[in-house]
Parts: structure tokens; sequence; C-alpha cells
């Protein structure tokens, strides 16, 4: 029988002031125990970052809603790779090894991942060193008669971001794919050492533009937690607002873009406009279409008012005539079905090895949502769904989408109903603490690890993009699909290049 | 799917005026540009977009200049998929240490005459990104920029405003 997760740790010290939830100072031989417990998965592993001599991992048990971080000290700048047993942690370590020099032991993989040899300098978190000469990046290898490759990227047709993808295939079927990534590796993490708290959650806001209002949100949570403050609870409604109307405009525009690499442009028109209504509702209600730097430590920057209110009861009525339109198109055009249906399955095992989030992992079977699983304010007073399917394909990914359209709509009309009055900001205390915030974007969970110092300043911000879990799954679903199949798998995976690059 | 093809027969279009060319902010916007650049521009341009570190969101803002309601291709403005088919490098984000070598390509591949158009604040001058060790700190420490397009993002219609500025007929071009 398996021990808890808590009892397992018990002999670990605690680390004080870390909030909300328990961070120990583990040993290698604990450090190897948890790999080993990440392997069989009874827990999911849901971050894994560098320090100043130290790593970090952030377990998830999903069936008690526990979360908890373990420390591991490296005083010889190396440790135990999870990866060695744990694929899901592979990355996170090459990771860890470009920017703070600390090598995962038995890492199956030694490439240097963000580092592409051209930043000046070695370990920018860690120990700078001069940099190594820049070398060609050693792909996989894959052999077998009739074999081709296809590069493709960083630089893409489409209007998307910057990465490379080698294929290789036999006649149409993909092989294998394989992801490069780290061409839009921005630093933030460095540029968060030592800012103010207020510039910070710019920062924060600027890591995934598509999520900027769930980055802020996380941000503040773990700033909050950090400072041991609340936000006044008007703030935390308004948070849960914005962050349902980024939901809505995301999904609209994965939808119409799935169908629009079917060649389906039809939906793709009528998805666009749904989309930009949500945008021109959040720019009069808030002032900014994507509504960044909206959400600050401490509460929020913007308040709404009574024309914002009936804009947003406009928007509702406008999306929820037009919405079961397109969706019943989506629903009864055969040639739209064939692409979509039984296209990049993602098994439920996979989804769950990797604790995939967002409608990944729910279109696979995981039941995972931030806002269900630790109900943060405003989500603990509101009734909501979290949809579920077992199918795994994009056509699976499409309906979880619109199935939390439709949530994300009744979210929206609860909160215009019970919004409470008041103050939305508080002030900040500048004062040293740990905190940590798991909030859910609209592409899955985003983990947030804070530091500050005794002048309230940052020492050490880690965000975790839900898309570390799913661009590796994205290489294991297109393997027997169709290279024209490719576009599908990815757009309905829509993982965030910036948000991962960080 | 006939009742959406119905309401596109009875509907009023969803489509915005064009911006209006005296605007003050154009006018500035295109001050940066010379005339016989317009002048070979003519009517038409193909753009090609380049993200070289942008967090996206000002990808989001330039696909939004495709929906129904700011209907890009009405100005004879359209996206392309290889630079080698381009007028226009559109160039989001602060430039990336690792993101520099594929922007000069694309930038060579593109056919001269050529413009660089630059997106965003982080394009400008690295915005928020530029003490970073990883970025080059905006778009004109690598290639020539013709023109800027401030915002974080800018919005649809300060991306129509800027393009239009480029194809904006001077007395020059009308003369040949």
């Amino acid at each position: 029988m398996t021990v808890s997760l808590k009892e397992a740790l018990r002999d670990c010290p605690r680390v004080d002031m870390h909030r909300p939830w328990p961070r120990v100072a583990a040993d290698e031989e604990i450090w190897r125990s948890i790999a080993a417990r990440l392997h069989d998965g009874d827990i999911t592993l849901s971050g894994l970052w560098g320090d100043t001599g130290a790593v970090h991992m952030a377990i998830l048990d999903e069936t008690s809603a526990e979360l908890v971080v373990v420390s591991l000290e490296c005083p010889e700048r190396n440790f135990p790779s999870v990866g060695q047993i744990h694929s899901p942690a592979i990355r996170l370590e090459r990771a860890i090894q470009d920017l703070f020099g600390l090598t995962p032991k038995g890492s199956p993989d030694a490439r240097a991942w963000l580092d592409h040899g051209r930043w000046g300098v070695r370990h920018p978190l860690g120990d700078r060193t001069e940099p190594a000469p820049p070398a060609a990046y050693a792909f996989l290898p894959s052999d077998g008669e009739g074999l081709h490759q296809i590069p493709v990227g960083p630089v893409h047709a489409g209007i998307i971001e910057p990465g490379h993808f080698r294929f290789t295939a036999n006649g149409e079927t993909v092989v294998r794919l394989e992801e490069r990534l780290g061409y839009v590796h921005k630093g933030i993490e460095s540029l968060m050492q030592g800012a103010e708290l207020l510039h910070a959650a710019k920062l924060a806001g600027r890591t995934s533009g598509d999520s900027t209002l769930a980055y802020a949100v996380g941000f503040a949570r773990a700033a909050e937690a950090a400072l041991d403050i609340e936000a006044p609870a008007r703030a935390h409604w308004l948070r849960g607002l914005m962050a349902e109307l980024e939901r809505l405009a995301n999904h609209f525009g994965d939808f119409g873009a799935v169908c629009n690499d079917a060649s389906f442009s039809l939906l793709y028109a009528h998805c666009g406009v749904l989309r930009e209504r949500v945008l021109r509702a959040a720019q009069i209600c808030f002032g900014h279409r994507l509504m960044r730097d909206c959400v600050v430590p401490g509460g929020t920057s913007v308040d709404l008012d009574e024309k914002g209110i009936a804009v947003l009861h406009a928007l509702l009525r406008d999306v929820r005539q037009q919405f079961p339109e397109i969706v019943s198109t989506y629903d009864n055009t055969a040639s739209l079905q064939d692409r979509t249906v039984a296209t990049g399955v993602l098994t439920p095992a996979l989804a769950r090895q990797f604790g995939a989030g967002g409608y990944i992992g729910r279109a696979s079977g995981r039941a995972f949502d931030a806002r269900r699983a630790f109900a943060y304010p405003p989500y603990d007073q509101l009734s909501f769904v979290v949809p579920i399917l077992e199918e795994g394909d994009v056509n699976a990914r499409v309906w979880i989408r619109i199935r939390e359209v439709e949530q994300s709509l009744s979210l929206v009309e609860q909160i215009l109903a019970r919004i409470p009055g008041g103050a939305i900001r508080t002030d900040l205390p500048a004062r040293a603490g740990e905190g940590m915030a798991l909030v859910e974007g609209f592409r899955g969970d985003i983990l947030v690890w804070l530091r500050l110092d005794n002048s309230g300043r940052v020492s050490r911000c880690h965000l975790r993009d839900p898309s570390w879990f799913q661009w590796p799954l994205l290489e294991s679903i297109i393997e027997g699909n169709i290279v024209a199949d490719f576009p599908l798998c990815n757009k309905s995976f829509n993982c965030s290049y910036s948000g991962h690059d960080l | 799917m006939l009742k959406l093809l119905l309401q596109g027969l009875v509907r009023s279009p969803l489509t915005e005026p064009r911006p209006d060319p005296n605007d003050a902010e154009l006018a500035k916007l295109a001050a940066g540009l010379d005339a016989a650049a317009r002048r070979r521009l003519g009517r038409s341009l193909s753009i090609r977009e380049v993200d070289a570190g942008s967090c996206n969101g000002c990808e989001l803002e330039i696909h939004a200049l495709q929906n129904a309601f700011y209907d890009l291709e009405r100005f004879g403005l359209r996206f392309v998929a290889s630079p080698r088919h381009a007028d226009v490098l559109m160039v989001t984000g602060p430039v990336t240490k690792n993101m520099r070598e594929a922007l000069e390509r694309t930038y060579n591949a593109t056919p001269s005459p050529k413009w660089v158009v630059a997106v965003g604040d982080c394009a400008f001058d690295g915005g928020l990104f530029s003490q970073s060790y990883a970025v080059e700190g905006g778009v004109s420490a690598i290639i020539p920029v013709d023109l800027h397009i401030k915002g974080c993002p800018p919005q649809p219609v300060d991306l129509l405003r800027g393009l239009l500025s480029l194809m904006q007929a001077s007395p020059a071009r009308h003369a040949t």
C-alpha cells in the first residue's frame, strides 16, 4: 500500500514562510523516492525549476488536491535526474542545466534546450561563464528504408510563433516529429530578479500574450501568498470575470482556426467575429482588448462600471444567439468531421503521465482543473461543470472548448449577477516571503512560484506554462498521422512558444 | 450551415470604415517614409509576418486584421507564406538572440525593393526586455526599419492605419 505524500515527507524539515502550500527540504534519497512515485503514476509532476544552488519540484496529488514543493540543495552542482525514470521532467531539467548550470545526474538527454549558444553567456541565472562555441543541434536519428526529413521553421508559413519542427516521414506518414524550441527565450526570469513587484507583474503578463490575464492572476496570487495578504473580494470576482473573457476569446479563436486548417473558412470567419466581439467588450469594460496589466498584486487596476455590465450582457446575448448555429454547422459537416475525428489521438495514459492540463488533458480523460481542484476565489462560490471526454482526438479537443465556452458564458453571467461591491485593491507591505499559485488559464494550469526579499522585491520567480507538459505530447500524437494533418493536431493543442521559452 | 449562409445575405456587413487617411497620427507615421518608397509600393502589398520573440500578443492582433471587421484584403493587403513573395516584412518582438539569424535570413530572402514594419513596443527598442542577456533590443538593431507601429500590442485599427500610410497615395506617384 502506498503511503500518502504527506506521510512520505513527514520527516523532511519544513521551510517557513512558504504559502499557501508547504515546501520541504529533501535529501537525495527522498528526491529519488519521489521520482520513483512519479514514475508509478500516483502523483503528478507540476513543476521542476532551478534556484541558486538548489532545485525545486512541485508535486501534485490529484486525489487529495494537495500540492507540495520539494527542494534539494545541490552543493556539488548536480542532482539526481527525475527525467531518467519520468520523461515529463527531461526538458525541464535541460532548461535548469542551461539557465543555472546544475546538472541532472543520469539524464537520458544531455543536449542544451533553451540555450542555442547565442546568448554570449552560459548559465545566465547561475554562475555565469563564457559561452561554448555554437554547435549544430543533434536531432534524434530515425533509420529505415525510404524515410525522408522535412525541416519546418523557426519562421513558419502562418502568423504564428517561431519554433523548429523536424519531421521524419515515410511517404505521407509521419514516423517521428522532434521539436526544437527556445527561439523566443527572452530571459524573463532573469529580468524578474531584483524587480519591483509591480514591474515584475508586468513581465509576468508578457510571458504569453494570449494568457496575459491568467499570468497576471497567477503572479498576483503568488505575491499575495508571499506577503500573506488577501485581495479584496471584488478584485477576486473581477479577476474571475476577466479570466473567463480571456478563455472565451481564445476558445473562439482556436475553434475557428482548427476549422480553417481543415479549409473550412466559413466557421473561421464566424468564430473570428465572436472573438472580436469579446475583445471589444474587454476594451470598453477594462480599457484593453487583451486586458493586459488589468490585474496587479493586491487586486485589480480597473473596475467595472454600469456601462461595462450592460456591454457584457449584450455580449452574452449575441454569443448565445450565434454560437449554437456555429456548433451545429461544425457537427453536421461531414468533410470537416472527416478531418478531426480520430486524428491526433492522445491516450488517457499519456495525458495522465504528463499531467497534461486544459482541453488537452480533459479531452483525454484527465479531469484536472485548477479552478475546481483548488477552488480559489471566486470559483469557490460559482457553479460550473468541468467537461471531460475520453477520445483524445482533435474532435474531442474542439468539443471540450465548445463545452467550456458554454461554461464560461454561465460563469460570466453568475459573476455579473453577484459581484460584490467595495474596494478593488489593497496596499502591499514590503516584506520577505515565499508564495505560490496554480491558476487555470485557457490552455491549462499555470504555476507561479515567487520569493520576495525583505524590501518586497523579487529575488526569484519561476513561471511554468502548461505547454511544458503539452509540447512533448504533440510529438507523440502526430506519429502515424499524415503530414497534412499536422496543422490540425498542432492547432488543436495550441501550445505557447513564448510561455514555454520564457 | 444554410442558416449561417442566409444570415450573410440579409445582415449588413460588419466591416469597419477605412481609417481616415488625413489622420494626424497617420501623417506622422507616413512622415518617416520617403515618397519614393511609397511610389514603388503602389496599391497592393504582400506582407510576411516574422515573430522575432514576441509574447504572441502582437500576433493575436495581426490575426485580427483578417477578421470580418478589419478585412485587410479589401485594401490590397495580404499576408503571404514566404518571404520570397513579400514586399513587406512585419516584425514583432524584441529580437531574441536565438531568432536573430532567422530574422536576418528572412530579410535576405525577401526580394528588393522591400520594407520593414516593426510592430509593438518591444520591436521598437526591446521594451521591457531590452536589458536581457537574451535579446538584441529592437528590430532596427538588426535590420533597417521603415515604419514603427507602437502599442502593447497595437490595436488592429492602429496596424491598419500604419499599413495604409505605407500605401498612401503621394503626389509623386501620380506624376510618374
